[in-house]
C-alpha cells in the first residue's frame, strides 16, 4: 500500500518537474528539495523494506569505483599526451610559458598534480580551463549541463511515448499488415541518421509551416524538433523490443489461463500483457541513455544547443585538456547514474530480479 | 541445445536455406554487394575525379552533366558520393572485422580461463562500457592524433579513424563471445575432449569457436552499420576524416551548412547512409532469425 502511494507521488513529482521545465516555468528550490526527498527517501525506505540495502550499497560503491578509475585513466592520458593549447599559437616567450606552467601547476610532479585533481573532484572542482582562462570548468559545465539533461530526458520520454504504443500494437496484432508496416517503420527509424532527419524537420516545421524554431534552446518552441529528432532512433529500438516482449508474454501460460478463464481482451491486454511486457523494455533505459548521449553530440551541433557535448567537441579542437577531462568524466557519471537508476527501478518493479 | 551442437553442420545448412527463403534479407544482401562493388570500382564508375573543381559550375543543381549537382567548390557530387562509399564502406567493414578479432580473442580468453582472469577482464569491459561510445571514440582519436605517428595528414586522419573505431567497438562482441564460450564450455563433448587430453588452444579453436560462428556473423552484420554511422557522426562533427577525403559523413557535414538553399548537398549523402544502414540492419535481422533462433525478434 505504502509502496503504491510512494510510486504515485514519485510519478506525480517527476511529471510535474518535466512539464514545468518544458514550459520554462521557474521551479522554486523548495520543490526541488521536496522532490529529491521523496525520490531518495522513498528509495531508501523501499530498499530497506525489500531487504535490498546491501545490494544497493554494493552497486553504489561499484559505480563510485568505476568513476574513480575513469577519472584516473583520463587524467593520466591527458598528462601523457604531448602538446597543449599553448603550442599551437605563435611561439610564446619563455617567461610567459613559465607563468602559464606555474598557473596550471604543470611543473609539479605528476603524482601531486593527480592528488590535487582528485582532491578537487571530491569537492566538485574540476580545475581550470586552458582556453577560457578566467573560468573554472565546474562553472562552464554547470551552465550547460541543464540544457543537455533537458534534451536527453525529453528525448527519452518522447521515445517511450512513441515506441511503446507502436510495439504493443504490432505485437498484439502480430502477423497483420499493421504489424509488418510498423516494424518496417521502426527499422527505417533505426537506420535514419539524425543529420538527415533534422534538416527535413527544420525545413517543414520551422521554415515552411513556421510553427517551431529551427535552432537554439530558449523555450518550448525550441525544444520540440531537437527532442523528437533525438528520440527517433531510441523509439525505433523500443518499438521492436516491446513487440518482442509482448509476443513472449502472449505465449506464456498465465495469459493462456486468463483467456481460458474467459477474461475479455481489454483486461488481458492492459492488466496482464502490458504490465509484464514492460519489464524488459524498462531494463533498456540504461543502454538507451547511452545511445541518447551519443546522439546528442550531433543534435547539439545541428541546433546550436549550448550543452556539454558542444564543449567536449570544442575542447578537442582547442586541445583544452582539462575541459576534455571534465566533460568526459561528466558523461561517464551520467551514464553510470542512468545504469544505476535502471538497475534500482528493475529491482523495485520486478520482484524476480534478485540481487545478483 | 544438445541436438543443435551434435549436428552443427546440418544446422548451419538449415540456416542458409532459411536465409535464402527470406526475400527482404536477400535483397538487402544484394544491395550491400552492389554498394561494395560501386565502392571497389569507384575510379572507373565515377564520372569525374572526386577532387576536380568546376569553378564555373559552383553549387549547381542536379543536371544531366552532374546528376547530383555540384558542391560549394564545384566538385561533382555523384563522384564524391561514389568515392564516399569507398571510404565509408571500407571503414565500416575493416573496423568491424578487426573489432571482431579483438572481441573474440578477449571474450574467448575471459570465458575459457574463468576465475580471476574472467572477473578482471569483465571489470575492464564494465569500465569501458561506462564511457559513452562516441566520447571514447573521440578520446582514442585524440590520443592517436597527438602521438603523431604518420606524417601524411590525409592518411593520418583515415588511419586514426580505423584505429579508434577498431579499439572501441569490440566490447559488446567480447561480452557475447564470453557468454557463448561459458555456455559451450559446459557441454558434454567439450568435457569429453578435455578428458581425452586436448589442449586448451585446440579446444577453443576446434570445438568452441565453430559453435559460436552463427552469433558472431550476426553481430558482425550489426557492427558494420554501427561503425559506418559512428564514422559519419565523427566526420559530421568535424572530428573525423579531413577533406578532400569524402566519406558520407564528410559530405553530410558539408551539406547541412547550406541545406536550406541547396538541399541536394544534404540529401544525397543522407540517403546513401540511410539505404546502406537499412540494408545492413535488414540483412542482420534475417541472419539472426536464421542462425540464432533464440534471439528471434529481439533487438
Amino acid at each position: 500500500m505504502i509502496e503504491k502511494v510512494w510510486g504515485w507521488v514519485t510519478a506525480a513529482f517527476a511529471i510535474a518537474l518535466v512539464v514545468m521545465s518544458f514550459l520554462d516555468l521557474e521551479i522554486p528550490s523548495p520543490v526541488w528539495w521536496l522532490a529529491g526527498f521523496v525520490f531518495i527517501g522513498g528509495a531508501v525506505v523501499f530498499t530497506a523494506m525489500r531487504g535490498m540495502t546491501m545490494f544497493v550499497v554494493k552497486r553504489l560503491l561499484e559505480a563510485v569505483f568505476v568513476v574513480f578509475v575513469i577519472a584516473t585513466m583520463t587524467f593520466l592520458l591527458m598528462r601523457v599526451l604531448p602538446g597543449g593549447p599553448f603550442d599551437s599559437e605563435k611561439a610564446l616567450p619563455p617567461e610567459v610559458m613559465e607563468n602559464l606552467n606555474k598557473k596550471y601547476k604543470l611543473n609539479d610532479p605528476i603524482f601531486s598534480q593527480y592528488l590535487d585533481y582528485m582532491g578537487g573532484l571530491l569537492v566538485g572542482d574540476l580545475g581550470q580551463s586552458y582556453k577560457y582562462t578566467s573560468r573554472g570548468i565546474t562553472s562552464i559545465i554547470a551552465e550547460s549541463l541543464p540544457n543537455s539533461i533537458q534534451l536527453g530526458v525529453y528525448a527519452l520520454i518522447i521515445s517511450y511515448l512513441i515506441g511503446i504504443p507502436i510495439g504493443v500494437i504490432a505485437g498484439w496484432k502480430r502477423g497483420s499488415r499493421l504489424d509488418f508496416s510498423s516494424m518496417m517503420v521502426a527499422i527505417s527509424g533505426q537506420s535514419l541518421p539524425s543529420f538527415l532527419v533534422a534538416p527535413i524537420f527544420i525545413l517543414v516545421f520551422a521554415k515552411w509551416l513556421g510553427w517551431l524554431e529551427p535552432a537554439l534552446w530558449e523555450g518550448p518552441a525550441y525544444y520540440v524538433i531537437p527532442m523528437v529528432v533525438l528520440g527517433i532512433r531510441p523509439a525505433a529500438v523500443i518499438a521492436r523490443l516491446t513487440r518482442a516482449s509482448v509476443l513472449e508474454v502472449i505465449h506464456s501460460d498465465y495469459i493462456r489461463t486468463a483467456k481460458a478463464k474467459g477474461l475479455n481482451q481489454r483486461t488481458i491486454l492492459f492488466k496482464h500483457v502490458l504490465r509484464n511486457s514492460m519489464i524488459p523494455v524498462l531494463s533498456l533505459s540504461g543502454p538507451l541513455a547511452a545511445a541518447i548521449l551519443t546522439g546528442a553530440f550531433v543534435i547539439e551541433q545541428i541546433f546550436a544547443i549550448p550543452g556539454i557535448a558542444k564543449h567536449l567537441i570544442q575542447s578537442v579542437g582547442n586541445r583544452d585538456y582539462p575541459l576534455i577531462l571534465g566533460t568526459t568524466l561528466l558523461f561517464s557519471v551520467i551514464l553510470v547514474v542512468s545504469n544505476l537508476i535502471t538497475d534500482l527501478l528493475m529491482a523495485i518493479v520486478d520482484p524476480r530480479v534478485k540481487m545478483s | 541445445m544438445s541436438a543443435a551442437v551434435s549436428s552443427g553442420k546440418s544446422l548451419q545448412s538449415e540456416a542458409w536455406k532459411q536465409l535464402r527463403a527470406n526475400r527482404v534479407a536477400m535483397f538487402s544482401g544484394g544491395l550491400i554487394l552492389f554498394v561494395c562493388l560501386v565502392a571497389a570500382l569507384s575510379p572507373v564508375l565515377s564520372p569525374y575525379p572526386f577532387d576536380e573543381q568546376f569553378l564555373d559550375r559552383v553549387l549547381a543543381s542536379p543536371s544531366l552533366q552532374h546528376w547530383l549537382g555540384t558542391d560549394s567548390l564545384g566538385r561533382d557530387m555523384l563522384s564524391r558520393l561514389i568515392y564516399g562509399a569507398r571510404v565509408s564502406m571500407t571503414v565500416g567493414i575493416v573496423t568491424a572485422l578487426i573489432s571482431l578479432v579483438i572481441g573474440t580473442l578477449y571474450g574467448a580468453v575471459a570465458g575459457w580461463f574463468g576465475g580471476w582472469v574472467d572477473s578482471l577482464s569483465m571489470r575492464v569491459v564494465d569500465i569501458l562500457d561506462s564511457i559513452p561510445s562516441l566520447v571514447l571514440l573521440i578520446l582514442v582519436k585524440l590520443v592517436f592524433d597527438a602521438l603523431d605517428v604518420i606524417d601524411n595528414p590525409e592518411l593520418k586522419s583515415l588511419t586514426g579513424m580505423l584505429v579508434a573505431l577498431s579499439l572501441t567497438s569490440w566490447v559488446s562482441l567480447a561480452r557475447v563471445v564470453r557468454g557463448q564460450v561459458l555456455q559451450v564450455k559446459q557441454m558434454a563433448y567439450v568435457e569429453a575432449a578435455r578428458s581425452m587430453g586436448a589442449s586448451g588452444t585446440r579446444m577453443v579453436l576446434q570445438h568452441i569457436l565453430p559453435n559460436i560462428v552463427g552469433p558472431m556473423i550476426v553481430l558482425l552484420t550489426f557492427q558494420i552499420p554501427s561503425n559506418i554511422l559512428s564514422e559519419s557522426f565523427l566526420s559530421f562533427l568535424g572530428l573525423g576524416l579531413q577533406p578532400p577525403y569524402s566519406s558520407w559523413g564528410v559530405l553530410a557535414n558539408d551539406g547541412w551548412r547550406s541545406m536550406t538553399s541547396f538541399p541536394h548537398l544534404m540529401i544525397s549523402p543522407g540517403v546513401a547512409i540511410f539505404v546502406a544502414m537499412l540494408a545492413f540492419n535488414l540483412l542482420g535481422d534475417g541472419l539472426r532469425d536464421a542462425f540464432d533462433p533464440q534471439m528471434r525478434g529481439r533487438v
